[in-house]
């Protein structure tokens, strides 16, 4: 599954946001904020709506001469249902799903820009883009379904938007107030107190910040991160968003650079940051950097079983939750089943040949449609027993 | 670190350019002790350890250490030196010296009632100096228990542990009853958690002391100190067979109230230190998953001669050794029993968190951890200084409550004097002890044994007995065999 793909269709127009109906009935206010999805002929023309999409089997019925857009709709979204929400650049023609209503778990990437540089990071950030990826989730926030279970903000580093992410995080409270929100964030510049006292002073009522520490040692954070004092400044910000009384995740993405110092590096969360809600240990997403570093940071899982195992123990004994994200079952060890999570989103996860005849296929999380030449020499099918 | 960080890409700068200096980083606050002949135990004062030979230890302290070194890892991971200006390394620490120390700003938690003196044991090792079962004057009276139970509200700790000592409380029933329910009806009314506890020797329970402790969420702590033999050599009575009592009454608690709700503890007496593993197996017997191996307190009887005296710390240390060497070997072979004195002290080196246990604070848990009222209304800092004071030294009763107000008790010259004398961080023989985090101190007790309140540590028995149990477990923690597995799952 793809999340954008390109129309034929351009137009000089600023980029907007619009929720898709397949419903030519649509009650009339409504409208201004939909695009109808057209998928079969249609009888006449039905007014009102901000956008229309048509897909093939709909295109010989279109009527004409209307001067709201007509978008042809890409084979590869017509997956596109209900309550979805869609970002159009008419000048560059790009179609962007930022928000599918039936999926599990929507991520928003909220900005492109970053005051780190990881040297696996998986989605490089821009350098000096004047992004808009804020103003069209605001748009977009009330537009989605008020039972959405979970959103992620995402970026790039979302703290750089300062009184921004605090504005959109309020939103969130005040559109989609049963909904679960995850912040991943390098937690440097909350460092300052004063964000963190904003933050909570909104009352979220289900709000979690993922933070990531990749090592114990602040130099090996500092390398991995590249950028000085960012280990820091990390615990900082995570000691101020418990002061505050928000609850934060740690994430610790597994590599070369690092595996070796897990066992410590649960003995330091365990000691230091006890309160932590959840401490994710993640496999490598191999693109951006992680591809082009791959050689410096990708492990084995098959490599580090034993460390794994002993991390996991540690952060257990000391009640602690703990995750492993990322990893097919059959690269650890079965007593770390229990800790795996099906942690890889939909539209980007595959299973292998290998899975096809495994009994657990429907508890792993599979792989990462990116990485399909980066496997460990531990896949094969498991079987029951 | 080494391989793998040759990142080949340009924009990459390498491990090299965030490697801190050799020999650049400061010394932050520890102390150190010897483990055994080759090794050392460093200690932080937020509770972390290192185990290191003397040879790294010099080289930590002349700062002569390469940064990319394990015990660099360690040294840094555990605060035990920090290498950057703009370290977080002291904002950690202060974190969790505030952690560790947070019991403190509770105030006092455990409350103890002696609704009676008198009991129907008679044990060798009895330190309360019990009164016959027919003895009167010994009786905790109503008005009394209700300015006990006033006293324990006025306790600003959030939760509350209300614990009826003896004499055997179940002698005097009514003022039991009358403590447990005007304690939950004010439950009730403030929202304070209270867990109520009797310790008795079960012999008098009944289906209807059963009923009341399930309609009032009141649980039981016994004494089991061993097989049949050995449980009625150190626990006699002259009215029935106190073993077959005991167990009687474990039995029927864990059916009808629940396998959680009856603990047990044993006390060694010099019969007991050839049986370490009858004793665990007598609790195995009784379906219990826990044992608390206690050494004798030098108090009531138990000082008399044959009891206390009869044997030195070095043998109890070794019988506990052997007691837990097989405790451990069970639970290797999937059998659930846990030592309780060894994951208390467990808690206290492996989490950032304090402990409630009032024998090992500091400043010491008398009072602001503990009180004990005792049945005419006297209040007492410990147990211990109850047992004194039956003893005919009643220098620590902190007043009486019939007589004197929460503020003035409290705040009794007796009590502050005590405790200022307690810091461990700074009294003579504790300052520099490399385990002073995990120990604490104990006042009555060095005043009972040695007639002085801060005491001689090289001759105290509390020092010499925690000094080897904490040799003994980190030894057996840094092994890093399945042994230390077994001891890592007590923390949960």
């Amino acid at each position: 599954m793809i999340l954008s793909d390109k129309t034929d269709c351009r137009w000089n127009a600023a980029p907007f946001v619009v929720r898709v109906s397949t419903d030519p009935l649509r009650p009339e206010p409504l409208r201004t904020s939909e695009a109808l999805l057209l998928r079969s002929t249609c009888q006449s023309y039905i007014p009102g709506f901000r956008a229309y999409f048509w897909t093939e089997a709909a295109s010989s019925e279109l009527p004409h001469g209307v001067d709201t857009p007509l978008i042809s709709l890409p084979e590869s979204l017509s997956y596109l249902g209900d309550g979805d929400i869609v970002i159009v650049r008419p000048s560059t023609g790009d179609l962007r799903v930022l928000y599918r209503r039936t999926a599990i778990h929507n991520s928003f990437l909220v900005t492109q820009a970053c005051n780190s540089f990881c040297v696996m990071c998986a989605q490089p950030p821009a350098k000096h883009v004047a992004d808009n990826c804020a103003d069209l989730l605001w748009e977009a926030i009330p537009l989605m379904d008020i039972n959405t279970p979970e959103i992620t903000f995402t970026g790039g580093e979302p703290t750089l938007l300062g009184r921004k992410l605090i504005e959109l995080i309020r939103r969130m409270k005040s559109f989609l107030p049963h909904t679960s929100l995850h912040v991943l964030t390098n937690g440097r510049l909350i460092k300052f107190l004063a964000f963190a006292q904003d933050i909570a002073e909104i009352c979220h009522p289900d709000l979690v910040f993922g933070v990531p520490l990749y090592s114990d040692m602040s130099h090996e954070h500092d390398f991995i991160v590249q950028a000085n004092a960012a280990f820091d400044e990390a615990v900082k910000g995570i000691l101020n968003l418990a002061r505050c009384g928000l609850r934060v995740e740690i994430r610790l993405v597994i590599t070369r650079l690092n595996y070796r110092s897990l066992q410590r590096f649960a003995g330091f969360v365990a000691r230091n940051l006890p309160f932590s809600c959840n401490v994710a240990l993640m496999g490598l997403e191999p693109v951006g950097f992680a591809k082009s570093n791959l050689a410096s940071v990708w492990i084995d899982p098959a490599d580090y079983g034993e460390h794994l195992a002993a991390a996991v123990r540690i952060l257990e004994s000391h009640r602690v939750p703990v995750s492993i994200y990322n990893h097919q079952l059959c690269t650890i060890a079965p007593e770390l089943w229990r800790y795996a999570r099906q942690s890889i989103s939909d539209w980007k996860n595959i299973f292998t040949d290998a899975c096809e005849s495994c009994a657990v296929r429907h508890q792993c999380c599979g792989f990462f449609a990116s990485g399909v030449d980066v496997h460990s020499r531990a896949i094969r099918p498991v079987s029951c027993n | 670190m080494s391989e793998g960080s040759d990142l080949r890409h340009s924009p990459f700068r390498p491990i090299s350019e965030f490697l801190p200096q050799r020999g650049h980083f400061s010394l932050l606050p520890f102390r150190f002790i010897k483990l055994d002949d080759s090794r050392y135990v460093l200690t932080n004062f937020a509770g972390e350890y290192i185990v290191t030979d003397r040879d790294n230890l010099v080289r930590f302290v002349k700062k002569d250490l390469a940064p990319d070194s394990d015990l660099y890892a360690q040294l840094k991971s555990r605060h035990f030196l920090n290498d950057s200006a703009h370290s977080v390394a002291l904002d950690l620490l202060a974190t969790k010296y505030r952690t560790k120390q947070r019991p403190l700003s509770e105030f006092t938690g455990l409350h103890m009632f002696v609704p009676t003196l008198r009991c129907n044991s008679s044990c060798s090792y009895c330190q309360v100096s019990r009164k016959s079962s027919t003895a009167e004057g010994f009786d905790m009276t109503q008005a009394v228990a209700e300015r006990g139970i006033e006293f324990m509200f006025s306790s600003p700790s959030t939760v509350l542990k209300l614990e009826f000592q003896g004499g055997e409380p179940l002698l005097n029933l009514d003022i039991v009853r009358y403590i447990v329910e005007r304690t939950r009806e004010l439950c009730r009314t403030s929202g304070r958690i209270v867990n109520i506890i009797i310790c008795s020797n079960l012999a008098l329970l009944s289906d209807e002391i059963l009923d009341f402790c399930d309609r009032h969420d009141v649980s039981f702590s016994t004494s089991l100190d061993g097989p049949r033999e050995l449980h009625n050599l150190n626990r006699p009575s002259r009215d029935f067979d106190s073993y077959e009592r005991t167990c009687a009454g474990i039995g029927r608690i864990r059916e009808r109230l629940g396998v959680e709700r009856v603990s047990a503890l044993m006390t060694t007496t010099r019969h007991s230190l050839s049986q370490p593993t009858e004793i665990v197996d007598e609790y195995l017997r009784q379906g219990l998953a826990s044992i608390f191996l206690r050494p004798i307190n030098p108090y009531g009887f138990a000082s008399s001669p044959g009891t206390f005296a009869s044997y030195s710390t070095a043998e109890w240390l070794e019988f506990y050794k052997k007691a837990l060497d097989y405790i451990i070997g069970l639970n290797l072979r999937g059998i659930r029993i846990r030592e309780e004195y060894t994951a208390l002290l467990l808690r206290r080196m492996l989490t950032p968190f304090g402990t409630g246990f009032v024998d090992l604070q500091s400043p010491a848990g008398i009072g602001i951890s503990a009180v004990v009222f005792n049945h005419d209304g006297n209040v007492y800092p410990s147990d211990e200084s109850r047992m004194l004071a039956e003893m005919g030294d009643p220098r620590f009763c902190i007043g009486n409550l019939l007589s004197d107000s929460y503020k003035d008790m409290m705040l009794s010259d007796i009590l502050i004097d005590t405790i200022s004398q307690t810091m461990t961080e700074c009294v003579p023989g504790c300052v520099d002890c490399g385990f002073q985090p995990y120990c604490g101190a104990d006042p009555i007790r060095h005043y009972r044994l040695q007639g002085d309140i801060v005491g001689y540590k090289p001759t105290s028995e509390f020092c010499q007995r925690h000094m080897g149990l904490f040799r003994h477990i980190i030894s057996i923690l840094e092994n890093q065999d399945t042994a230390s597995g077994v001891l890592m799952n007590w923390l949960q």
